[in-house]
């Protein structure tokens, strides 16, 4: 067992570490989070910098362990979070990659890289979340374009993408995972309408997206007709990888902050609120050993994250409502004030255990897929 | 960065692993807890002959010349079967106290205010005037309270053997768990197909999983710190493990027959050593406002 870099990850490390303090002080403010215009021209700047000092794709070339190597760097620099650009380079950008032809991969993924264009995800229906392969979203084939009509929910970003990757259900009379396809639909084609969804905590980051007879060429299809849920697993492969690790460091800055303010507003002195954060402080740093364990699994496996990404996702997500609440008894009644920041953050972790899987799902996949217990129901 | 077990380390596991199943398997771990109190002397001369002891003392003194990585992989094996005796104070003894690193004399020693194996022990390290027996709840572990003797600061590597021991009981419950819950049918099906007790195996798991990582990451970096956290996170995923074992187990977890009760009071007297976890998080909350976190 190795913690320390190779002298390649080190290499990468100090490069690395001297562009982010050489590039972040001229960095413009950060846009409000409610300012969407603002954030997708502030994500795709930083996605342009990145392009530009050669980082553009480290999220999906670079090995695992490199990508954790950036994620930690970044966070710990105060660098911006990807934003806007999450479903482009995290999900959507990769699965193109695999799955996608050579005509598919040189339209799409240089407009990602380099900055210029917003993916969103549309997947959820109102009546398939947890159950996604339940979507009824209907697809006919008209000549060389599919008609699509239905709805989506939740789907973030939506107000400010350009391109969305949309399930679809082309056969309904096939067995549900069966009939389903994965299109890339531009979100400025006729028929589409996008009503901003207000979040619990005021914000409005994702929203419904009403189909109505929307036309999406056949050439914009992924994969084979009907084949959509193989390819939507590659997909969700890649939402469950490190997408959470940068957020681990973070949480850690966090953590001290409370301490800082616990010092200095006198509840420092309680002992049983000491050990709540002495014992977070451990719960975080054994979920960063928990992603390198992962990391390194993954890189002795070939890349591919496995289900253990759903041990970190379940813990990760219940650990960081944990830290908020916390932060809610080191600030007393402040913690109803939204101007505080943790408060918004209090808010914004409830839906962790929800999004990219729910707590219970991330269970079931757990006794499934590792303990190897039967499939219930 | 290669976070992974090497070949040297897997095999040392398994060899550790194959020893214990031929020294102490179910069977004898129930006759040990019938016989309480004594300790077998043949088997702990058997883990001295291993290297258990000695693994980590240097080849010039006779030792195996390993480190912390690999003394971490044999207590959690030692942890996983229960093996009984104070295994981490002899361990911690070898090159100090004659006969240690072999077997040949057990060495308990005071922790706090409780004795482990007095009666047993040829040697006692810290003075334990006054020591009182204890009907000690875990039938495997005799134990004597030392009145009057304020807690010192724990040695990092006594609370680093204590978390690979329940990193073992944490893995060892969730399998448990998991074969009972294949095998054991209620309403027509085996009751892991019922999503109550799935969920609370994949609970096992994924809190036995998160440990593992945070004592083999202490393991490699001995940062007081990484040992702390690696600490609160075993003992929480072993004793919260061993309850949801024996409630996954029903009646049946509740009776002396089945092991599982025997991993829950193990677990119980463990958190008692090495400083306890009010140590571990104080120091832990410390660091935080020393910005360490
Ligand atoms: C902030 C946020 C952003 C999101 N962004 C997107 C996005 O960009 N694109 C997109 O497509 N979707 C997005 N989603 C949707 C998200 O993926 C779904 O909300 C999630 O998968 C849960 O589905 P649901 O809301 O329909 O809940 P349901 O599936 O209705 O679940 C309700 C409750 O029942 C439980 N439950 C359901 N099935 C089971 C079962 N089999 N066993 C045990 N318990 C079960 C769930 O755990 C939950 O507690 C987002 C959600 C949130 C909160």
């Amino acid at each position: 067992m190795d913690l320390s870099d190779t002298p390649a990850e080190e290499e990468f490390r100090a490069r690395l570490r001297e562009w982010l303090a050489k590039t972040l002080p001229g960095l413009p403010p950060q846009p409000s989070p409610d300012d969407w215009p603002g954030r997708r021209a502030y994500d795709l700047g930083w996605q342009r910098r990145l392009h530009d000092a050669g980082y553009a794709a480290v999220h999906w070339d670079a090995s695992p362990a490199i990508r954790l190597i950036f994620l930690e760097e970044t966070e710990k620099a105060g660098a911006p979070y990807v934003g806007a650009n999450f479903v482009g380079l995290l999900h959507a950008g990769p699965t193109i990659a695999a799955e996608g032809t050579d005509g598919q991969r040189a339209r799409w993924l240089p407009p990602i890289l380099r900055g210029e264009e917003v993916w969103c995800q549309g997947f959820s229906e109102p009546d398939a979340g947890s159950d996604l392969a339940a979507l009824r979203t209907r697809a006919w084939r008209d000549g060389d374009a599919y008609v699509v009509t239905g709805s989506k929910m939740w789907t973030s970003h939506a107000e400010v993408a350009d391109w969305c990757e949309l399930l679809v259900r082309t056969d309904p009379d096939a067995p549900k995972h069966r009939g389903i396809t994965w299109l890339a639909m531009p979100m400025d084609a006729p028929g589409i309408t996008v009503r901003p969804l207000r979040t619990l905590a005021g914000s409005a980051e994702f929203a419904e997206v009403f189909l109505d007879e929307v036309r999406v060429p056949a050439a914009n299809r992924v994969g084979d007709e009907n084949d959509g849920w193989r390819v939507t697993m590659v997909t969700l492969s890649f939402e469950r990888g490190t997408a959470f690790a940068g957020e681990v460091v973070a949480c850690r800055r966090v953590l001290g902050e409370l301490a800082g303010a616990a010092r200095e507003n006198g509840r420092w002195d309680d002992p049983a609120l000491r050990r709540r954060l002495g014992r977070l402080h451990a719960e975080f740093r054994a979920l960063w050993r928990l992603t390198q364990w992962n990391v390194s699994a993954a890189q002795a496996s070939g890349g591919v994250p496995g289900a253990g990404g759903s041990v970190f996702k379940l813990r990760y997500s219940h650990a960081r409502q944990e830290l908020y609440d916390a932060a809610a008894e080191v600030l007393g009644a402040d913690c109803l004030d939204l101007d505080r920041p943790w408060t918004l953050d209090r808010l914004s972790s409830l839906s962790y255990t929800i999004a990219a899987g729910t707590s219970q799902i991330q269970h079931g996949i757990i006794a499934e897929r590792i303990l190897g217990l039967p499939k219930g129901r | 960065m290669r976070f992974r077990l090497t070949d040297d380390q897997r095999a040392l596991r398994d060899g550790m692993r194959q020893l214990l199943a031929r020294r102490f398997d179910g069977a004898a771990l129930r006759g040990a807890a019938e016989r309480p109190e004594r300790l077998d002397r043949a088997l702990w001369r058997a883990l001295g002959e291993a290297g258990f002891f000695a693994l980590r003392l240097p080849e010039e003194q006779g030792g195996v010349g390993l480190g912390l990585p690999e003394a971490v992989l044999v207590f959690e094996e030692a942890g996983r079967v229960l093996l009984p005796g104070p295994l981490a104070a002899t361990h911690l003894a070898a090159g100090a106290v004659p006969g240690a690193a072999t077997g040949e004399t057990v060495v308990s020693a005071v922790d706090g205010g409780l004795v482990e194996w007095l009666a047993e022990a040829d040697v006692v390290r810290g003075d334990a005037p006054g020591a009182v027996p204890m009907r000690s709840l875990d039938p495997l572990t005799p134990l004597h309270r030392v009145p009057g003797r304020a807690a010192a600061a724990p040695d990092p590597v006594a609370v680093l053997l204590t978390a690979a021991e329940q990193l073992g009981t944490a893995a060892r419950v969730c399998e448990l768990a998991v074969q009972h819950a294949r095998a054991r049918e209620q309403f027509g099906r085996p009751i892991g197909a019922f999503q109550a007790v799935a969920h609370l195996c994949a609970g096992m798991l994924a809190r036995s999983e998160t440990a593992r990582a945070a004592v083999y990451a202490a393991a490699v970096t001995a940062d007081p710190l990484d040992i702390a956290a690696a600490r609160l996170l075993a003992d929480e995923a072993a004793v919260r493990g061993a309850r949801d074992c024996l409630q996954v187990h029903g009646g049946m977890g509740f009776t002396w027959e089945s092991e599982v009760h025997l991993h829950l009071k193990r677990a119980w007297v463990r958190t008692h050593r090495a400083g306890g976890v009010t140590h571990s998080e104080e120091a832990l909350a410390a660091a935080l406002t020393a910005g360490a976190a």
